[in-house]
């Protein structure tokens, strides 16, 4: 997993709340056997027309937009299945970063196995962001992680919660199997007291 | 000791390391793999050289992808041929036990691990599958993965997780006649909205939720995600026991007795604290149908599509525009009046027996509507044995429903049973999400007699009225 330290780019608003993994990757993409080439996918239902070409009104497809890594988003973003296609698809489009009021338990996790931050903000931060995403390709956002910071493009600063465990494993780009890996001592030792407590498992 | 919650219970009891800032290594009991979200992780084990901790506690099937057609020659799409192929390879490999399409074991994973034994209370189940929290309605701790988790539950047997809070769902009373397990999820969901309970574990109690046999009580559990809360949880009593007494996977003898005695330990304490508490009383409840495409959008099968004007929260206000214009419904119209072009029952919310009979029970002798294309796709192999050995097949399809092989089918439309754009379905499934049974599909989620009844009205109905 790649490390993430500081991100600028370009941040796409994208004002719509509940924003489920369905939208974020349809099912047609989940056939693959691979975690990687999902960017085609993101989003497609809203990205293109019936035909295939692409819908010109769709946020990702406006000149401005189109190499964002930052999508500022409404309330509860990731909500329904726990598809991990869904920051796969993210990721390979180039976002790295998603900001939002709220997101889904299963998404804000799968978030933080592939490198991609999600950043919770209050409502009053958010509305700020989405209109200073609203301005385009001008109006870069800098992330900062080690001083949880979101720097706007006139110099104003939002700082930001981080569980510190996460926040490590995000700046170093730890695999959690290879840190849990390092504790076998322990799984043995629970798995050797469960086998008398509960046999019957 | 602090009285405890059953989340609190189960959490403890499988607690294998806690950092000092509370990050724990949860250890995993039972883990179910189906072939949609593992392959990246087997592929990973076999990048990092890694096997699989304990094999014989994970269980593998295929379900999301399979056709609902006959597939005793195989598997038509060449995509859904791979991944399928990909878990059969996966499991013999990793020495995984594993259902084929073939298999009359074979369903959808949330079915087959309660028929088999395989889930059992106090334990902790994990899938790579937001429905997971199903496995909740015997007592133990389920909720879905990604699929980098499933390849570090692979690896290790473990989760890193951080605890929860825990949210109490209290429903009193007694559901009326036509009132069903869905109809009190979908009432819970409409209450505490889609996110209400992210962050959190949700323990279903009260009169009504006891009174719930054991497939109503995974109907509740199945949807709980729909609320933002990964997990919930139903604590285990005699009906979790008969349900699970002489299953293949269930323990026999003096194990099971012991196994009771334990189990009948997981309940909350008298004065154990939840961080939130919502009551609902059964008594009140209508048929519920939603309206829009989120599972929060709910009103009774007597009201009318709302307005959402009456909206304060801007935000709120225009998605639920959006939703009523993907929709294609004008606020202020009757429930009732709103016809539909296709029926689905089936999925891991309402695909199991309970949920067959109920809706043969509205459908006997009587037809499908001629504007209506209706199907029946039974949860697993053994629902539709029972089923055929019940004889609802013949209730369906002299109805005119269209009988099928067992697997996820229209739920997610991964396979060839989708929604065409624009067409209107009664689901029993458990997401009305834009484009989730096919694109510009518009779902309504019902309970299966709403279903079945909406199949031969080619409508809505009242089915307090149904005769």
């Amino acid at each position: 997993m790649d490390k993430f330290t500081t991100l600028t780019g370009v941040a796409a608003p994208l004002e719509i709340v509940n924003v489920d993994t369905d939208m974020i990757i349809p099912k047609q993409y989940l056939k693959t056997i691979k975690r990687t080439g999902l960017g085609t996918g993101l989003f497609a239902e809203m990205r293109f027309n019936e035909d295939g070409s692409e819908n010109p009104d769709f946020i990702l497809n406006k000149p401005a937009y189109r190499k964002a890594q930052i999508l500022v988003a409404g309330d509860n973003f990731g909500c329904g299945s726990s598809r991990e296609h869904a920051p796969w698809a993210l990721l390979d489009f180039g976002i790295r970063c998603v900001i939002s009021t709220s997101f889904a338990d299963i998404f804000y996790n799968n978030c933080f196995q592939n490198g991609i931050l999600p950043i919770k903000v209050s409502p009053e931060d958010l509305d700020k962001l989405m209109d200073d995403a609203k301005r385009g390709a001008n109006a870069t956002l800098t992330i900062d992680l080690e001083s949880q910071t979101i720097k706007g493009p006139d110099g104003g600063s939002i700082s930001f919660d981080l569980d510190p465990f996460r926040k490590h494993c995000m700046l170093n780009g730890l695999d959690g199997v290879g840190l849990t890996m390092e504790k076998r001592e322990a799984i043995s030792a629970y798995e050797t007291k469960a086998k008398e407590t509960h046999p019957w498992l | 000791m602090k009285p405890r919650t059953l989340y609190d219970k189960i959490w403890d009891d499988h607690v294998v390391d806690e950092q000092p800032d509370g990050t724990c290594l949860l250890y995993i009991d039972r883990h179910l793999v189906h072939e949609v979200t593992s392959p990246q992780a087997f592929e990973g084990l076999r990048v990092a050289g890694r096997k699989l901790r304990a094999p014989q506690k994970t269980l593998a099937v295929v379900d999301h992808n399979v056709p609902t057609s006959d597939r005793s020659k195989g598997i038509d799409d060449p995509e859904a041929a791979t991944q399928v192929a990909a878990l059969a390879e996966n499991a013999r490999d990793f020495g995984v036990e594993y259902y084929n399409e073939r298999d009359v074991r074979q369903g959808i994973v949330h079915v087959i691990g309660p028929e088999q034994g395989f889930t059992l209370p106090g334990t902790t189940i994990v899938c790579g599958d937001s429905h997971t929290s199903t496995h909740g309605a015997f007592g133990a701790l389920a909720h879905g993965i990604g699929t980098s988790e499933v390849e570090h539950v692979l690896a290790t047997q473990t989760l890193i997780q951080k605890k929860a809070k825990n949210m109490r769902v209290t429903v009193d009373g007694q559901l009326p006649p036509g009132v069903t397990a869905k109809d009190i999820v979908l009432a819970i969901i409409g209450e505490i909205g889609t996110a209400g309970g992210t962050g959190h574990v949700i323990e279903y109690a009260g009169e009504a939720i006891r009174a719930l046999s054991m497939e109503g009580r995974m109907t509740v559990c199945n949807m709980t995600i729909e609320g933002g809360a990964r997990a919930g949880l139903v604590a285990p009593d005699e009906k979790t026991y008969a349900y699970l007494k002489g299953r293949p996977k269930a323990p026999t003898g003096a194990a099971w007795d012991e196994a009771v005695r334990f189990w009948d330990s997981l309940k909350t304490d008298e004065g154990a604290v939840f961080d939130s508490e919502i009551r609902l009383d059964a008594a009140s409840l209508p048929p519920i149908v939603t309206w829009g495409t989120s599972p929060e959008d709910v009103v009774a099968v007597t009201g009318v599509v709302p307005n959402p004007d009456d909206i304060q929260d801007e935000n709120k206000r225009n998605s639920k525009w959006r939703a009523l214009d993907y929709i294609g419904l004008k606020p202020g119209t009757k429930i009732t009046d709103v016809t539909v072009d296709r029926v689905f029952i089936g999925s891991c919310t309402n695909g199991r027996i309970e949920d067959m009979r109920a809706a043969a029970a509205m459908v006997q002798g009587k037809t499908v509507h001629p504007s209506v294309s209706a199907m029946v796709v039974p949860g697993s192999g053994l629902v539709k044995l029972q089923a055929e050995e019940e004889g609802l097949d013949v209730i369906f399809r002299e109805a005119g429903f269209d009988w099928r092989e067992p697997g996820c089918s229209m739920c997610l439309a991964m396979n060839a049973d989708k929604l065409k754009p624009g067409e209107r379905c009664a689901s029993t499934s458990n997401r009305n999400f834009e484009g989730r049974q096919g694109f510009k599909g518009r779902t309504h989620l019902v309970s299966p007699a709403m279903a079945a009844a909406a199949a031969i009205a080619g409508r809505f109905v009242d089915i307090r009225d149904w005769k």
